[in-house]
């Protein structure tokens, strides 16, 4: 089959369907056996605004939703007039005649369909209008119609009969004005791509399902955007496995109920964004000092405060690291992909068991619900790890929760059966009562400290390095950022000027040998991240003692392989 | 074999200035636990944060002595994750109705099998005598010295309205009595919540033992304890005299209760096969 790779935006008001009929069409690809990638952007209300969504659709292999549009579906002025830009020259638009006046452009190919009057007139419906669009863009580009169908029905058939015929005519509708009216010009024809062992997930999803494949059985969420498909997923599925999830009354209460339940024996997560991590931070501390294993998903949004709750950044990084008083280690890792959201969640958990401390997982709104194509896990790999627990031997020796050991882990004891204990926030000596001694706590502080270690055993799980080793410039980043910098590295690389690159998703502790042989050639390197003050730079300047070429956005939207190519050439 | 006070006393001995009210609700404990012949492997005790949320060290049962406000929400984790403990959440007023009072109507109304029982001081006593959230309207503290401006939560009112299942008040100078609505709170199914009146002897010099001991009196005659207006009518005209004993009893389908139902309707999968149905 020949290449095919194919982006296409779809953008109108908020509230006319956007994000729905782009998550069928991306299924739809991704049933096809094509390799998908989306990114989305709404307004953080439910009505009003403008709402995009992206698709990218390919038989090769893609790590971004990219940078120029071949397709703009625009169903309304504003949203032709917002978007224009991103249609590459030549592009195609596909719009509503009596909603949008196309004429700044004269390079770009025109498909007028009036999606509003077939809505309105034929099928009396004006809430449709999305999906006789669908009917006319899978037309028009060799979609597979009978995907959309299939996907439609298992979406809207829960709606009622009437309904799902409704939705079922407009598709048809769309699919046969297409057909009857438009005279295709253009070469793309997206049809069958070969292969299977695909699946199509979101990020959240993805952490929801790894979680629940990690042995997770206590879920304890809050509503929050982008975060509470999370929550939503657990709700559906963890009664399925036997396990509890419970919306609560808010993050404090969240977190806590996770460390309950983890102390009770449970392998328990929260999820949650900026906000409710910012409550959640005296609670990591009580996890930290009372060395209880736990799993928190922060999916970054732009903040401070409320900041843009729907849009995406990489802000969350230092909270991450450092949020808390006192001396507070955890474990903080970062997805860099949607396949890596389900497996990181699993290794989050593993993590948690085997150190005994709060991991954080750090994700953002352009990974959590983004769509990506990715294979389907082969579970007969899957290792799942559990803490170390107490025997009855021990027990009848005389217990000592906290006993200080040279790795720094001692046995916890799980109420139920023998090994009674008490956990407490208060600093404690190894036999868990209060003790203020400074040698004590310097004691207890060092064993907290020295269990991060043991998070740096697995090397491929640590980081990813790709390129030339022997570049002299390199690249170093972290979490949602890599697909664009992966293709900007082989965009470089087909102009000889591949550089060394390494991206790090263990980022509490630093994998700090591989960073240390990375900067060991390098003159310059740059570091993007889609945060004001440049964290990860301030991070490597403090723990390296070098000085980065940080290319920093404040958060709001991905960056685009453009960017990280215009500013690798300046550095490089 | 039954078990007798001595099995429940912790490795530690408590930290309370003599005299302190908490002697009493511990003591009571002690006896509760040793009437029901609890096990300690099998009981976890949560704390806050507060002179009276020392007390889990003073039990041998499991524990968490966790941070201020949050004993509820950690209890409540605790219970979700292993239904067959027995889980009992202890705490002074500030912990439960100050930093931690978001989380209490939500417990209530929840309905998750656990007891609460709270040492009510009308002061916060670790922190040396400021004003707390139980304190009289005009009480003068080092943190409310011309006087408190701010009217007292009803503790017994608070729970009544949200929902609670069962809501008792004892007084820690009457031990006996205080034991049988302990014990009586640990048997209810459902979330039990008890007011112990227990006084500060170092920093409250106005709701001391003398002052309840003057003040505390029976349930009415033939009072039944399962009319929730009733109860609100009773605590809500409470004045001079403030009653004892439990105000309101309700057999509720539990938290768990509901979920079991629901779990029994939901059909069964592993993970690998709820990842598999997303293809």
């Amino acid at each position: 089959m020949e290449k095919v790779d194919l982006v296409v935006r779809i953008a109108g008001e908020s509230g006319e369907g956007i994000i729905s009929a782009g998550e069928i069409l991306t299924m739809a690809c991704a049933r096809a056996s094509f390799n998908v990638n989306t990114f989305r952007a709404y307004p953080a209300e439910v009505r009003g605004g403008q709402s995009m969504f992206q698709m990218r659709a390919s038989n090769g292999p893609i790590y971004s939703a990219g940078d120029d549009v071949d397709i703009l579906v625009a169903l309304n002025q504003e949203a032709f007039d917002r978007h224009v830009a991103s249609l590459r020259n030549g592009g195609i638009l596909v719009y509503d005649p009596a909603e949008t006046n196309p004429q700044s452009r004269s390079d770009l190919l025109l498909y007028a369909a009036p999606f509003k009057e077939m809505a309105v007139r034929t099928l009396q419906a004006l809430q449709v209008k999305n999906i006789v669009m669908m009917g006319v863009i899978a037309q028009l580009f060799a979609m597979p119609l009978d995907k959309l169908e299939e996907i439609v029905r298992e979406k809207f058939g829960r709606k009622g009969q009437g309904i799902l015929d409704k939705d079922l005519q407009a598709l048809n509708l769309g699919a046969q004005y297409a057909r009857e009216h438009i005279h295709k010009c253009d070469p793309f024809q997206l049809g069958q791509a070969e292969g299977g062992g695909k699946m199509v997930l979101s990020g959240n999803v993805a952490i929801a399902l790894g979680a629940l494949c990690a042995g997770c059985r206590f879920f304890a969420g809050y509503p929050i955007t982008p975060a509470s498909e999370i929550l939503e997923t657990l709700m559906v599925e963890m009664p399925k496995v036997d396990g509890v999830a419970i919306q609560v009354e808010d993050e404090i209460s969240a977190l806590s109920m996770v460390v309950g339940a983890s102390f009770a024996g449970k392998k328990a997560m929260t999820a949650t964004s900026g906000p409710g991590l910012s409550l959640m931070v005296e609670m990591i501390g009580l996890a930290t000092i009372v060395e209880l294993p736990l799993v928190l998903v922060d999916v970054q949004r732009a903040g401070p405060a409320t900041g843009i709750p729907t849009k995406t950044e990489q802000g969350d990084l230092f909270i991450g690291l450092f949020g808390g008083h006192g001396d507070c280690p955890r474990i903080v890792l970062a997805p860099t992909t949607v396949e890596e959201c389900f497996y990181q969640t699993i290794y989050a958990f593993n993590l948690a068991e085997r150190t005994q401390m709060p991991v954080i997982l750090l994700a953002d709104q352009a990974l959590a619900q983004r769509y990506e194509t990715i294979s389907v896990p082969d579970f007969s790999t899957l290792f799942l790890e559990d803490r170390l627990a107490v025997t009855s031997e021990e027990v009848a020796k005389g217990y000592q929760r906290y006993r200080l050991t040279p790795n720094g882990l001692s046995p916890i004891g799980t109420p139920g059966r023998p090994g009674a204990y008490i956990a407490r926030g208060l600093e404690h000596n190894e036999n868990d009562v209060p003790n203020y001694d400074q040698k004590n706590h310097q004691a207890m502080c060092e064993k907290r400290d020295r269990k991060l270690d043991l998070a740096l055993q697995d090397e491929h799980l640590n980081f990813e390095r790709w390129g030339d080793p022997s570049s002299e410039f390199g690249i170093i980043g972290w979490g949602s950022t890599l697909g664009v910098t992966r293709e900007a590295s082989l965009a470089l690389k087909a102009e000889g000027q591949e550089p060394d690159v390494l991206y790090l998703k263990l980022l509490n502790p630093l994998p700090r040998e591989e960073i240390v042989r990375f900067l060991a050639n390098k003159k310059r390197v740059m570091v993007p991240e889609i945060n004001y003050t440049g964290q990860l730079s301030w991070l490597l300047r403090s723990a390296f003692l070098f000085e980065p070429a940080p290319l920093k956005i404040a958060g709001g939207r991905p960056f685009s392989v453009a960017e990280i190519l215009e500013k690798a050439k300046e550095v490089r | 074999m039954t078990r007798d006070v001595q099995a429940y006393k912790g490795k530690l001995k408590p930290t309370w200035c003599p005299g302190c009210g908490d002697f009493g609700l511990l003591n009571a404990l002690y006896q509760a636990f040793a009437r029901l012949d609890l096990d300690p492997d099998q009981m976890v005790v949560v704390s806050g944060i507060g002179c009276s949320s020392r007390l889990p060290g003073f039990i041998s049962s499991y524990g968490v002595h966790s941070l201020h406000g949050r004993a509820l929400p950690i209890a409540q984790g605790v219970k979700l994750a292993n239904p067959k403990l027995e889980v009992l959440v202890v705490g002074g007023d500030g912990d439960a109705f100050a930093i931690g009072g978001g989380h209490f109507p939500h417990a209530c109304r929840r309905n998750i099998d656990l007891t609460y029982v709270v040492m009510d001081n009308r002061i916060y006593g670790l922190t040396k005598g400021q004003v707390a959230p139980t304190s009289d309207l005009n009480f003068h503290t080092v943190s409310s010295p011309y006087g408190n401006l701010e009217t007292p939560i009803s503790p017994t009112d608070f729970a009544l309205s949200v929902g609670a299942t069962f809501v008792a008040r004892g007084f820690s100078g009457k031990l006996d009595q205080l034991t049988d609505l302990l014990v009586e709170a640990i048997k209810h199914r459902g979330f039990s919540f008890v007011d112990v009146l227990s006084p500060c002897v170092t920093f409250n010099k106005v709701n001391t033992f003398k002052y309840f001991q003057e003040r505390v009196i029976p349930l009415p005659e033939g009072y039944q304890a399962n009319r929730r207006h009733q109860a609100l009518e009773l605590v809500e005209s409470e004045e001079e005299k403030i009653h004892l004993g439990i105000l309101y009893r309700e057999e509720r389908p539990t938290y768990q209760d509901l979920l079991d139902k629901l779990d029994a309707s939901i059909p069964k999968a592993s993970p690998q096969e709820l990842v598999l149905a997303q293809k």
